[in-house]
């Protein structure tokens, strides 16, 4: 069996040759790879990627992004798989930084939700505000037997979070609307939910940021009935994960990240994508109008959904969170 | 779809988007590689088990078949929960989302193709040929080589097929590959992100490029067996 015994050698000597071969091979090609876990919706209007460009020109780092939806982006940063958060939840951020998983939260960019529904409107939400839209909704699904009419992310997303809360201001139990037959539940990102609503001729709720990608695509056919309330503010911020749990973690790169995002150049880059191609911004920039504490009702809006309270006072990023080694982020 | 027609808008798909090039080298050299390196520990498992009269025999072969059909998503599940960076066992090797996790996971899948496919090639072969090699004063081993080499080219479409397997499976190259932009983008899961980001001239491109490829793949197998038939 010696002749045997030499292939089996071989064999194996050679899948460790090709395994480590195409392991230097992607390394090389990789480099210093920053794992940003990060909300579809961002993703997927292609911001990010923009972002990418522009932020790999000035820094030797290689950014990949993850598209997933906020619930899931949390849950791989609890396990260390991801370095850098971008989401948007704040209710679900304040628990990831109590957790210990995550540090040095900086609200980068806000939007809105907005409800979009079929060109026909046929629950007539045109011109309602948000509690009495779903509330017409509600009632148009329960009247009408045939079809869906509301598409729901359903995926434990920023966007979903939003929905259940949206659906418990106007007094809805979510558990109970969400099992009957008139809700349906995508599991999937915001483009494809998207498509799913306009499918069905149904009504659902998507951040501004896709929804006019989509719409001025031509892909979807949708109106935006109800935008730019209060209850449909949508606040995206960034997070790096936390070293000194997970020390795996590629963290310097993290805060250079961050720094880029709130920094002048991100900035721009963040309100002024878009504009050319649909003729408006896709996202807005927080930092500078946070920093200017300007007693404008958007800023007033931000700190009251998107700050996290803390001791009869409310933070961006409550003190305990951030990193001494960085007072800068928050200068 | 003839060859030439696809190999002309495989052509013209490379000569529009260096992205799209990207991608297409990626996922065959992804693919490749798993084929080999399944290839390398597959064929003398194969042989083994085909040549030797043991206990079990039949039960180990009934393995094999059996998992040829396992679930993609089981696999790359299972995968994802070994590779994860700190709860899993195989963590410390930090493969998770690289095309390296990739060639390893659809090497373990395409493994059970080979090894039965190659345990029926080497079991087609005369066993006259192995007891001719041994009176002519051949070793046990020798006699071995010399039935792989008749059944040489069944292996080797056990391999142009596990290949094929491998370029269009998504499970894998979605749980440990991840929709990595740029880095992870196989034909399958590039389909799905460029779908993501409205892109879908360049999905439908890459769906193209891929049944091309599978098609083509199958052609060539087909054609080489019908040949063999004709001997």
């Amino acid at each position: 069996m010696q002749t045997w015994t030499k292939l089996f050698i071989i064999a194996v000597a050679a899948t460790v040759l090709i395994i480590a071969g195409s392991y230097a091979y992607f390394q090389s090609l990789i480099g210093t790879r920053l794992l940003v876990s990060t909300t579809t919706s961002l993703y997927e209007t292609g911001l990010l990627n923009a972002t990418k460009q522009a932020f790999e020109v000035k820094y030797p780092i290689n950014m990949a992004f993850i598209a997933v939806g906020t619930g899931q982006a949390i849950l791989q940063a609890q396990g260390g798989s991801v370095d850098t958060l971008l989401v948007h939840s704040p209710s679900q951020e304040a628990q990831f930084l109590a957790g210990g998983d995550g540090i040095c939260r900086k609200i980068i960019a806000y939007n809105f939700f907005t409800i979009v529904g079929p060109p026909s409107d046929p629950a007539h939400i045109n011109g309602s505000s948000v509690t009495t839209a779903l509330q017409k909704i509600v009632d148009y699904g329960r009247n009408h037997t045939t079809g869906r009419i509301w598409v729901s992310r359903g995926d434990g997303s920023g966007t979903h979070t939003k929905e259940k809360s949206l659906w418990a201001k106007a007094n809805f139990n979510y558990t109970q609307i969400s099992a009957e037959p008139w809700y349906a539940n995508a599991g999937q990102g915001m483009s494809q939910t998207l498509n799913m609503a306009n499918e069905f001729e149904a009504y659902t709720l998507a951040d501004t940021g896709t929804y006019w990608k989509l719409s001025k695509d031509g892909t979807v056919s949708l109106i935006d009935y109800i935008t730019e309330a209060k209850d449909l503010l949508n606040v995206y911020s960034v997070m790096a994960v936390n070293q000194t749990k997970h020390p795996s973690v590629n963290f310097t790169n993290a805060i250079t990240f961050i720094r880029y995002l709130i920094s002048d150049e991100g900035q721009e880059l963040i309100e002024n994508y878009g504009k050319d191609t649909y003729g408006q911004s896709l996202f807005h920039s927080t930092v500078q109008l946070l920093k200017q504490n300007s007693t404008l009702q958007i800023v007033r809006w931000i700190k009251e959904y998107a700050f996290i309270k803390e001791d009869n006072e409310s933070y961006e990023c409550p003190p305990q969170y951030r990193d001494s080694r960085y007072p800068d982020l928050y200068a | 779809m003839s060859i030439s027609s696809g190999l002309i808008a495989i052509f013209l798909f490379f000569s529009i988007d260096p992205r799209i090039i990207e991608i297409t080298l990626r996922s065959l050299f992804v693919s490749g590689s798993a084929a080999l390196i399944a290839a390398l520990w597959g064929v003398p498992i194969a042989t083994i088990i085909a040549m030797k009269n043991f206990h079990g025999k039949f039960f180990i072969k009934t393995i094999f078949n059996s998992l040829i059909g396992i679930p993609t998503v089981a696999l790359g599940f299972l995968l994802f929960l070994a590779f994860s960076r700190e709860s899993g066992p195989l963590g410390f090797l930090r493969l998770l989302y690289t095309p390296t996790a990739v060639i390893i996971g659809e090497a373990i899948l395409i493994t059970p193709i080979i090894v039965s496919w190659a345990i029926s090639a080497i079991e087609a072969v005369d066993p006259e040929i192995a007891n001719l090699a041994k009176t002519l004063g051949a070793s046990e081993s020798q006699a071995s080589f010399a039935v792989l080499k008749e059944a040489l080219e069944g292996i080797f479409l056990a391999g142009i097929a596990s290949f094929n397997r491998a370029i269009g499976e998504l499970g894998i190259a979605q749980f440990v590959g991840g929709f990595i932009y740029g880095q992870t983008e196989l034909l399958t899961t590039g389909i799905w992100i460029e779908l993501q980001l409205n892109n879908i001239g360049a999905s439908i491109a890459l769906m193209m490029i891929l049944l091309t490829t599978v098609f083509t793949i199958n052609l060539a197998l087909n054609t080489i067996k019908r040949m063999r038939g004709r001997e």
